[in-house]
């Protein structure tokens, strides 16, 4: 689903490089999880992925269901089923989720020469949808995360993600700033959406998240780099005794 | 005091230009209207109120011309259920437009009719003499003395219908001068709409007098006729516990000066006026507002947003005034200026002047560009940049559009916006 070789990415305002040689695979129908300490570059290589302004590529490739995405604009990187859940959901004042939402799908419905769906059918979707994340109607009348609380920014994310039917997600920190009721319908969320064609990557700080969305893999980064792989269990070992034993490790 | 003779040599060249209309009852609001215009001399380039826009084009003789903007675009409020009256290159169409008795509540009739006696007669002119103090306004005194046509409106109850005045141009070169009053009894309430492009040179005046616990809505579209030049001076007198609110759309056009002059002469009253417009490449729009509070516990609010580019300019000029005993004053004012690029700019001129120690007035006025946060999120959800950007720009101005009570005319302005934004991109 998603490969990445040999990234290597830079500032482009500063000479300083973040991302030092990732490699990185998921399959599709896996959930692989990224932990590491702050400032490791895990946000980096989600915006990179999704396309944000002010970095620079300097080697190494990402490639989505074969196809280069980094030579893409951040709304046909969407198109062709990306999608990033913010770590820090952006407020759009004056845009309402509703207004939002239905332009951003049928953006991608018209970028993939798909029907757009009617106004009618989305809101019986998006009402649909919307429940089950304990997110009312009204809430979906108000511009696009202002004034929502941090719990109800990122269920906010999971319901477009739900809403836009991504094939391979990207979850920067889903987790933070959540008390224990909304990591669970968070959690709920997301693994409703897990599916045999569909790749997660769920970046975290902690093991938390991870007990609610099971991953098949778990790989840690660590100065720009993938420094070790391996299954649930290094999530726990990471829970128990923190990134130093791991990165004393590697070193 | 003597004009320069600059000054005196230009307002005569274009006073020489122009027929003074057979007033009938006007005659006299005309001739006064004159003598001040000669007093005053007309508008140039050293005046203060004119230091952000070049009055030139406005005041010369000679008017540039503006090509007929075509466009296959359905006509502004056209789902709106109103009385059309209409002027081409500022001559009333009989036939384009409805039976002006139609409605109910209201009399309706026009300038250019001419008859001995009317109740505009108290109006005419009055509010735009009136409008001259502290600050001279001499191209509405112009209008005043030179006016060739208009509509009169005496609203004496409830009027179901908005009164719809619809511009249209013909020629290339036409010079339209209109001149409109509207009276609204105690207790009354109309609508007026105005919309479309009027002449490749219009000059419009409408004053507005609100009696005591009397409600007047004004929504106004102008655009996209690029190459036209407007002057535009609305006067508003409110009574007691009386309300107005008067909102502008703007797109395009070479040259426009929307003034407001806003005075609130009874306890209680309420005026709003507000402004959105959409500026690409040779444009420039200025709105000039002067709000007088004269009167116990008004509430006054002005929001104006630009959305700029490609070289656009945009002018802010607001004052709120508020006299001495004019206690319990609610003042506010934002103007706000979207620039999405470096070329454009945005001039704003906002103040504050007060006489009264109990008041709460606020004033502030912002430049920004588009917000990149904003844009990168909506288009990693898979909007185009483009449409990412109307989106942004749409709900810059939303601001001032939610200024349109009416929910009906709100949503067609919206539309109208949306509309506009997609032909400029194409
Ligand atoms: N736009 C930026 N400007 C300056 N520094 C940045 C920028 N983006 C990332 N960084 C730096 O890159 C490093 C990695 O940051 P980030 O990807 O946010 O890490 P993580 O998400 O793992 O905490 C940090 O040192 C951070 O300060
Ligand atoms: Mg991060």
């Amino acid at each position: 689903m998603l490969e990445i070789k040999n990234l290597h990415v830079s500032l482009e305002e500063e000479d300083k490089q973040i991302l030092k040689g990732v490699d990185l695979t998921v399959e599709a129908g896996k959930v692989h999880a990224i932990m590491g300490p702050n400032g490791s570059g895990k946000s980096t290589l989600s915006y990179v992925l999704s396309g944000r302004d002010g970095y620079e590529v300097t080697d190494g490739e990402a490639t989505l269901e074969g196809e280069d995405i980094l030579e893409m604009e951040p709304e046909e990187r969407a198109a062709a089923g990306l999608f990033l859940a913010f770590q820090y959901p952006v407020e759009i004042p004056g845009v309402s989720n509703n207004v939002f939402l239905r332009t951003a799908l049928n953006a991608q419905r018209k970028a993939r020469d798909e029907e757009e769906m009617s106004a009618g059918d989305f809101l019986k979707t998006i009402r649909a949808k919307s429940k089950s994340l304990k997110i009312d109607a009204d809430m979906l009348k108000r511009p696009v995360n202002v004034g929502f609380s941090g719990g109800e920014k990122k269920r906010n994310e999971i319901l477009q993600m739900a809403m836009l039917e991504p094939k391979m997600c990207i979850l920067d920190e889903t987790d933070s700033g959540l008390d224990v009721d909304a990591m669970k319908l968070v959690s709920e969320g997301v693994n409703a959406l897990r599916d045999e064609g569909r790749g997660f990557l769920v970046i975290t700080h902690y093991q938390r998240l991870l007990d609610h969305i099971k991953p098949d893999v778990v790989h840690i980064m660590a100065d720009g780099r993938i420094v070790k792989t391996g299954g649930p269990e290094l999530a726990l070992e990471v829970e128990n005794n923190g990134y130093a034993d791991i990165l004393a490790e590697v070193a | 005091m003597a004009l320069p003779q600059v000054k005196q040599t230009a307002t005569e060249e274009r006073l020489n230009a122009l027929t003074l209309p057979e007033g009938g009852w006007s005659a006299v609001a005309r001739a006064d209207a004159l003598a001040r215009v000669r007093a005053m001399g007309l508008p140039n380039a050293r005046d203060e109120y004119w230091k952000f826009t070049r009055p030139q084009t406005l005041v010369q003789a000679y008017v540039p011309n503006a090509p007929v903007f075509e466009t296959d675009e359905a006509p502004v409020f056209k789902d709106v259920d109103r009385l059309k009256i209409v002027f081409v290159d500022g001559v009333f169409d009989a036939d384009a437009s409805d039976d002006l008795s139609a409605v109910e509540n209201v009399s309706i009739t026009r300038l250019a009719e001419g008859g001995d006696i009317h109740w505009a007669s108290a109006l005419y002119g009055t509010l735009e003499a009136r409008g001259q103090d502290p600050v001279d306004r001499p191209l509405a005194a112009l209008n005043t003395a030179f006016a060739t046509d208009g509509v009169l409106v005496h609203a004496t109850g409830v009027v179901s219908r908005p009164i719809s005045f619809i511009y249209l141009q013909n020629s290339d070169a036409s010079d339209a001068i209109l001149h409109h009053c509207v009276k609204v009894d105690a207790g009354c309430e109309v609508t007026i709409l105005e919309s479309g492009p009027a002449a490749a040179r219009y000059n419009t005046c409408l004053e507005t007098d609100i009696a005591d616990n009397a409600t007047l809505h004004h929504v106004r579209t102008q655009g996209r006729d690029h190459d036209r030049r407007a002057a535009t001076a609305n006067f508003a007198r409110l009574g007691k516990e009386s309300t107005f609110k008067s909102f502008t759309l703007t797109a395009n056009g070479v040259l426009t000066r929307n003034e407001t002059v806003i005075e609130l002469t009874g306890d209680d009253a309420v005026a709003h006026v507000a402004g959105a417009c959409i500026g690409d490449g040779d444009f420039h729009h200025d709105d000039t507002v002067f709000v007088t509070h004269d009167a116990v516990n008004c509430e006054s609010r002005q929001v104006f947003k630009k959305v700029l580019r490609n070289g656009a300019t945009g002018v802010f000029q607001g004052k709120i005034l508020v006299k001495e005993g004019a206690q319990k004053t609610d003042g506010y004012q934002i103007s706000q200026s979207l620039l999405l690029d470096e070329d454009s700019q945005f001039l704003a001129k906002p103040e504050l002047e007060i006489y009264a120690d109990d008041v709460a007035c606020s004033h502030g006025s912002t430049s920004g560009a588009i917000d990149d946060e904003g844009l990168f999120y909506l288009r990693s959800r898979g909007v185009p940049e483009g449409a990412a950007t109307d989106l942004l720009t749409l709900a810059f101005l939303a601001e001032a559009v939610e200024e349109i009570e009416d929910e009906t005319l709100a949503e067609e302005i919206g539309g109208l916006i949306e509309t506009w934004l997609m032909r400029r991109r194409g």
